[in-house]
C-alpha cells in the first residue's frame, strides 16, 4: 500500500503521525471545526447525551453544550428541514442520520429541497449543510439498516458526495465538507468505524480537498476504482492476487463520488488498459455504471479490454450471515472479477 | 354529510379572543394600497396566463391579501418568512418589486431568480422572504430552522411560516410543531385556511373540523381569526410575534380566508358553486378594508387616487416583464453549486 497522496493542504512533512480509529478521526474533525467556527452545530437522534449510536459525537455535548449538540426527536424530515432553514440564514448544521437508510425518510427535504434550493432561488440562497452517518452491510442489520446510498445521492445535482475509507481521509474530508458552502453528504461505513490508520495528531491542521481521488496501491495490470469500505476489501484482494497470480492491480480510491475525479482514473487506465469499478451499493444504475459509461464516452482509446463494474446484486439485504456474505461484493467477488478480466 | 357545505365566513365567537386595536388611518391606507397592488398583480398574471404568456402551474391569492399585508406590517424586515407556492402576495406585501415578480413568473432574465424559480418559488432575502415552496408543508421546518438559528445566536428575530389547510395533514407539519414547542422556538405558524386543499374541500378529507385545535395537542398557543380583516390579522400576528420575541415560544394562527380565484390558472372550479363565491365576496378583504376606511373618515376620492396610482404601477410592471429578455442560455448551468 502506498502512502496517501498528500494534498496541498496536508500538514508539514515533519509532523509525527499517530494511529487512530475512523470514529476518533470523525469525532476530532467535528470537535475541531466546532471550536473553529461558532456557526457549526450538530443535530440528530441520540447525538448529544448518548454521544451517537456509534459514539461518533461522544464528548461533544460536554464541550459545546446543548445549544450546539442537539438531541432531536425521531423526525428525520423535520430536522432535515430545520437544517435547511438554519443554513439559509448563515449557520452550518451537521446533521447525523443514525442509519443512512433513513435518507429515504427525509428524502423530500434532501432531494427536493436542499439539493435544489440554490438553483431554484437563482443563487440568492446557499446551504452549507453536512449530512453524515454510517451505511453498509457486514453486521447483519438487514434490509433497512444496511444499504449504501451514495449512488442515490450522486444521481441528483446540487449535493457533493464524499465516501472516505481511511481515518486520514475521513478527518480531512469532513473538515472540507463542513467548510464547504454547499450541501455535502458524508458517508461513513459501519465496518470502517474501528479500523485504524495513520493521521496527524489532534489539532494539527490539515484538510483533504473534496473531488480528488487518491491512488492507494500502484500496479500495471488493471485499474480498480472504488471507495469507502470496499477500498479495504479491494486492497486485500489486490494483495492476494499479487501473491497468488502475480497480477498487479492499481487501486484508485475515489474518495468523492460527486464530483468525480476522472482525470486520476484515466491516468491510471492509460497505464493498465483495464478498468473495473467496485462498490457495495447496487450495480444496477449505480456509480460503477457511471464510471464505465464515462470511460467509453471520454477515454475509450485507453481501454484494451471491456470495462466492467461490480456492485451489490439487485436484491434486498438479508440478515442471515451466509446470505449476506453471498451478496456483498467484497474480496472474493472482487478477486473473481479481476481474474475473469485478466483471463479474457 | 351533505354534498356541499358552504364554508362559514367568520370565526366562531367562542374562539375569537382578540382585542383588535384600531390602526391609524394612514397605516390602513398604506395597507389598502398594498392589498390593491397584490390584487391587480394577480389579476394581471391570470390574464397573462390566459394569453399563453406564462407556463407551468401558477397559483394566485386573490381574496387572501389581508393575511399577507397584515402579517408583513406586524413583523420586521429582518424577520424570516417562508410560505407556500401560493406566495405572490407575501412577497409583494414584504416589498418585492412587482416588475421583478412578474418577470420571474414569465421566466425572464430580470426576474428575482433569473427565471429559474418561477411562480412557485418566490424568494427575496433582502425583505426576509426566505422561500416559497412547491411541496406542501416543506417550508414549515425551514422556518423552524431559521427560528432555531435566531435562538442559537441570541437574536430577537422571529420566523413566520405560512401554509394552507392541506399542510395540516403532512407529517412534517406535526414533526415541526413538536420541536418548535419543545424548544420554545420564536416562530409563528400561520394557517391561511382558504377552505380548499387544491380542488378538495377540507371537510371531505379531514377527521378534524376545527384546524386550530391540532397544535393545542403540542401545547402550542392557538387561535382562530378572521383572515379577511387586515386589522385582525395585524393584531393577531403582532401578539404572536411579541410572544416569540419574549422567548415564550410558538403561536398558531388559523386565519379563515377564501380563495376567490381557482386553485391555479386554468382550474375548472367544478367543486364549488357561484352562490358560494358570491356569498364569500361579501366579506372579501379589499371590500372589508374599504368599508372600514370610509367609516373612519377616508374620502372615496383618496381611495380612487390610490387605485389609479397602483393601476399605473402594475401596468408598468407588466410592460417591464414582457419587454425583458429571456435569460442567457448559459444560465441553465449556473447556480447548481455556490462557488
Amino acid at each position: 500500500m502506498t502512502a496517501p497522496v498528500m494534498a496541498q493542504a496536508a500538514p508539514e512533512a515533519a509532523v509525527q503521525m499517530r494511529k487512530t480509529t475512523y470514529i476518533q478521526a470523525v469525532n476530532e474533525a467535528l470537535r475541531e471545526e466546532m471550536r473553529r467556527d461558532e456557526s457549526v452545530f450538530i443535530l440528530g437522534e441520540d447525538v448529544a447525551h448518548y454521544g451517537g449510536l456509534f459514539r461518533v459525537t461522544r464528548g461533544l455535548l460536554d464541550e459545546f453544550g446543548p445549544q450546539r449538540v442537539i438531541d432531536t426527536p425521531i423526525s428525520e424530515q423535520g430536522f432535515m428541514g430545520m437544517a435547511l432553514g438554519a443554513a439559509a440564514v448563515g449557520m452550518r448544521p451537521v446533521v447525523e442520520l443514525m442509519y443512512m437508510d433513513f435518507t429515504l425518510v427525509a428524502a423530500d427535504q434532501i432531494f427536493n429541497q436542499i439539493a435544489k434550493y440554490h438553483y431554484m432561488t437563482g443563487g440568492l440562497i446557499h446551504l452549507p449543510i453536512v449530512v453524515r452517518g454510517q451505511q453498509g452491510g457486514g453486521k447483519r442489520y438487514g434490509s433497512q439498516h444496511s444499504q449504501c446510498v451514495e449512488g442515490l445521492y450522486a444521481h441528483f445535482p446540487g449535493i457533493r458526495v464524499v465516501v472516505p475509507a481511511t481515518p486520514y481521509d475521513a478527518k480531512g474530508l469532513l473538515k472540507s465538507a463542513i467548510r464547504d458552502d454547499n450541501p455535502v453528504v458524508f458517508l461513513e461505513h459501519k465496518m470502517l468505524y474501528f479500523t485504524r490508520g495513520e493521521a496527524p495528531p489532534a489539532e494539527v491542521e490539515y484538510t483533504v480537498p473534496i473531488g480528488l481521488a487518491d491512488v492507494k496501491r500502484t500496479g500495471q495490470d488493471l485499474t480498480l476504482v472504488t471507495y469507502g469500505y470496499c477500498l479495504l476489501q479491494a486492497l486485500e484482494a489486490a494483495d492476494a492476487l499479487a501473491a497468488r497470480y502475480g497480477i498487479q492491480v492499481e487501486v484508485v480510491d475515489l474518495r468523492t463520488v460527486n464530483p468525480m475525479d476522472t482525470d486520476t482514473i484515466w491516468e491510471s487506465v492509460a497505464k493498465t488498459g483495464r478498468l473495473l469499478a467496485v462498490h457495495e451499493s447496487y450495480a444496477n444504475c449505480g456509480v460503477g455504471a457511471e464510471v464505465v459509461a464515462r470511460a467509453y464516452e471520454e477515454a475509450p482509446h485507453l481501454l484494451r479490454a471491456p470495462a466492467r463494474r461490480l456492485g451489490m446484486a439487485p436484491v434486498s439485504i438479508p440478515v442471515s450471515k451466509p446470505l449476506e456474505d453471498e451478496i456483498l461484493p467484497w474480496k472474493q467477488q472482487i478477486m473473481a472479477a479481476v481474474l475473469e478480466m485478466m483471463r479474457a | 354529510m351533505s354534498a356541499s357545505i358552504s364554508p362559514q365566513i367568520l370565526p366562531s365567537e367562542a374562539e375569537t379572543r382578540l382585542e383588535v386595536q384600531p390602526l391609524p388611518l394612514d397605516r390602513l391606507q398604506q395597507m389598502y394600497r398594498t392589498m390593491f397592488l397584490i390584487r391587480r398583480v394577480e389579476e394581471s398574471l391570470l390574464q397573462a396566463a390566459e394569453e399563453g404568456k406564462i407556463g407551468g402551474a401558477m397559483h394566485t391569492a386573490i381574496g387572501m391579501e389581508a393575511n399577507a399585508v397584515g402579517a408583513a406590517h406586524a413583523t420586521r424586515p429582518d424577520d424570516y418568512v417562508t410560505c407556500t407556492y401560493r406566495g405572490h402576495h407575501h412577497a409583494l406585501a414584504r416589498g418585492m418589486d412587482p416588475g421583478q415578480a412578474i418577470a420571474e413568473v414569465m421566466g425572464r432574465a430580470t426576474g428575482f431568480a433569473k427565471g429559474k424559480g418561477g411562480s412557485m418559488h418566490f424568494v427575496d432575502p433582502e425583505h426576509g422572504l426566505m422561500g416559497a415552496n412547491g411541496v406542501v408543508a416543506a417550508q414549515v421546518p425551514h422556518a423552524a430552522g431559521m427560528a432555531l438559528a435566531a435562538q442559537l445566536r441570541g437574536e430577537d428575530r422571529v420566523a413566520l411560516t405560512f401554509f394552507g389547510d392541506g399542510a395540516l395533514y403532512q407529517g412534517v407539519m406535526h414533526e415541526t410543531f413538536n420541536m418548535a414547542a419543545k424548544w420554545k422556538l420564536p416562530i409563528v405558524f400561520y394557517l391561511e385556511n382558504n377552505r380548499y386543499s387544491e380542488m378538495t374541500p377540507i371537510w371531505r378529507t379531514s377527521s378534524v373540523e376545527a384546524l386550530y385545535r391540532f397544535p393545542r395537542a403540542y401545547g402550542i398557543e392557538s387561535m382562530q381569526i378572521d383572515g379577511n380583516d387586515v386589522e385582525v390579522v395585524y393584531t393577531a400576528v403582532a401578539q404572536a410575534v411579541e410572544r416569540a420575541r419574549a422567548g415564550e415560544g410558538p403561536t398558531f394562527i388559523e386565519a379563515l380566508t377564501y380563495r376567490l380565484a381557482g386553485h391555479m390558472a386554468g382550474d375548472l372550479e367544478t367543486y364549488r358553486t357561484e352562490e358560494e363565491k358570491a356569498l364569500q365576496r361579501q366579506h372579501e378583504p379589499l371590500m372589508v378594508l374599504r368599508n372600514k376606511l370610509l367609516e373612519r373618515g377616508a374620502r372615496p376620492e383618496e381611495l380612487e387616487a390610490i387605485q389609479a396610482q397602483v393601476e399605473e404601477e402594475v401596468q408598468a410592471a407588466v410592460a417591464f416583464a414582457e419587454e425583458s429578455p429571456w435569460p442567457d442560455i448559459a444560465q441553465a448551468y449556473t447556480d447548481v453549486f455556490y462557488l
